[in-house]
């Protein structure tokens, strides 16, 4: 069976197997859109005329979710699977470690997508969200979501090589997102942010996607007010390739199948 | 002598070894072995821990690179990466130490889905039933005992048809019938023309199995023989004892049927409680490995 037939085939299998895991379903999958009822309940007020925090809120979420199902969960699964032999297992077999990152990139594309779901699903139902109406603006969500993707596929599988343990994976990586969730205006509007944290959070990818996602969710009349006073989306792509780039590389580079 | 002689040996071995070592800094964890394993053969390889067992394995299996030597397994080097090591991982089984992997995959879907990555699978259903999971086959594999999750490891090893398997420790965990069922699981493998290389801490494992074994310590392989013939075993003194004087007397000889023969013209007959008890494989092992410590 060729390289990309047997991607699909695990990344169908890793599908199942995360759908019966209960704890990666509620956490990964749900968190958000629990996140999404606290803070679319706390603050009701609007942030310009005609855009609720809301609707600045699911546009991070929707941005954050594209890290949290690529960037965290894999950087936390692949040292457990590395520890339990997992990937050993399947290194003596004749798959290639291409195969392999295929898998993970079709998990986190499906997750992506019921994550994306169940969080727009919810805003428009309960929080008065409203979904663009523009073919163009779906067009900027879609190639987001793509490259956003990929971009946490490689970078969860460069960043698996850090944590020491499978154990304590959870505990570097989660304290990452989190501050990198807080700098990038995820949940707090990202222009009232000090400008140091905003210089930092400009560093990596999560910032250029929570702000090409308000350029999906929010009116054009609110670039005014970004930082740049500008959507920045060709900006913002470049970035994305560049760090899928460099992902890229370094997940070839250094994936190891065990610990030694 | 004669090279094409030897060109037409070549293709009944499965695995050569030459001057193997394996150095982590200036340890030596393989300190040159030299080793030919036949095709079709069953060979163990037997040592305490540390000795170097795994890692001769797991050099040859291509899961470490060697510091010296050379190795061959099916003819092919196993550290070679890319389109030509899966080719040659297609030919192999493998069946790691131990994995505590649990997915939650059931049997039927595991053995399914490993299917896939070979050329020439066995038949699902069949592997199944080889290892005795046809009851456990809707179940997760998290809910198994060790035994249960090895009877697991041992079908993913066999699923693709190897012509030949490793298995290093396979039946630890295994209650006395779920080994016995194991051993006639491997018996059918070898009638097939399966190659196998085994390591097992079970001195009984490698008597019923195996067709040669090697003991290895400090990294070396210091003798290789038949069971029957490890240690000079066919020719080591034999225990004799017997009941007289109220007690259990004992002696040892190399010529045990003299000395019952001396005992049953001394008795005139029947001596009580007579046994002749020769060493077992994992005596002469023990003493092999205590005098090379």
């Amino acid at each position: 069976m060729n390289t990309f037939k047997l991607g699909l085939l695990r990344g169908r299998m890793e599908v199942k197997v995360f759908m019966r895991g209960r704890e990666s379903v509620v956490f990964t999958l749900l968190f958000p859109v629990l996140l999404l009822f606290i803070f679319g309940s706390v603050f009701k007020d609007t942030i310009a005329p005609g855009v609720t925090f809301s609707q600045y809120f699911v546009a991070g979420m929707v941005a954050s979710g594209l890290v949290n199902t690529g960037f965290q969960q894999l950087a936390i699964t692949i040292p457990m699977e590395r520890e339990f032999g997992t990937l050993k297992r399947l290194r003596g077999r004749p798959i290639s470690v291409a195969a392999y990152f295929i898998g993970k990139a079709y998990l986190v594309i499906i997750l992506m997508i019921l994550q994306t779901a169940l969080l727009l699903g919810a805003g428009a139902a309960f929080f008065g969200l409203n979904l663009p109406t523009q073919a163009s603006k779906w067009f900027t969500f879609t190639w987001l979501i793509l490259l956003g993707s990929a971009c946490s596929t490689v970078l969860g599988i460069a960043f698996s090589v850090v944590p020491k343990s499978g154990r304590g994976a959870s505990a570097v990586v989660s304290p990452i997102v989190i501050i990198l969730q807080f700098f990038s205006g995820v949940f707090f509007v990202f222009s009232q942010l000090p400008g140091w944290m905003q210089h930092f959070a400009a560093l990596f990818p999560l910032k250029w996607l929570t702000q090409g996602m308000r350029s999906v969710f929010l009116p054009d009349s609110f670039a005014s007010q970004e930082v740049a006073k500008n959507w920045e989306l060709g900006r913002t792509s470049f970035i994305l390739v560049l760090w899928l780039l460099v992902g890229l590389v370094i997940s070839i580079k250094t994936f190891k199948w065990s610990k030694e | 002598m004669n090279t094409s002689a030897s060109s037409n040996i070549a293709p009944q071995i499965a695995i050569q070894i030459k001057g193997l070592v394996k150095k982590y800094g200036d340890k030596f964890a393989v300190a040159g072995i030299d080793l030919t394993v036949a095709k079709g053969e069953i060979f163990a390889l037997l040592g305490p821990n540390g000795a170097g067992k795994t890692t001769t394995v797991e050099i040859l299996e291509g899961f470490r690179n060697l510091t010296s030597g050379e190795v061959k397994v099916l003819d092919f080097d196993p550290a070679t990466k890319g389109e030509a090591g899966r080719k040659w991982r297609n030919r192999i089984g493998i069946v790691l130490q131990a994995t505590i992997d649990a997915a939650d995959l059931s049997v039927q879907e595991t053995v399914e889905h490993f299917a896939h990555y070979y050329e020439n699978p066995r038949d699902v259903n069949e592997v199944i039933d080889a290892v005795g999971l046809r009851e456990k086959a809707n179940e997760h594999a998290r809910n198994f005992s060790g035994g249960q999750r090895r009877r697991l490891d041992v079908a993913l090893g066999i699923i693709g048809s190897p012509e030949l398997l490793f298995l290093d420790e396979p039946t630890t965990g295994f209650d006395p019938e779920a080994r016995r069922a194991f051993w006639d699981l491997i018996n059918k493998l070898r009638s097939e023309g399966t190659t196998i290389f085994l390591t097992t801490h079970y001195l009984d494992e490698a008597e019923a199995l195996a067709d040669r074994v090697g003991v290895i310590t400090n990294g070396k392989i210091i003798e290789i023989a038949t069971p029957a013939t490890l240690g000079n075993r066919a020719n080591a003194p034999a225990r004799i004892t017997w009941f007289e004087n109220n007690k259990v007397n004992e002696i040892e000889s190399i010529n045990p049927t003299s000395e019952v023969q001396k005992l049953i013209s001394r008795f005139d007959g029947e001596v009580p409680q007579l046994q002749v008890i020769r060493p077992n494989l994992e005596d002469i092992y023990l003493r092999m490995i205590g005098e090379n410590r």
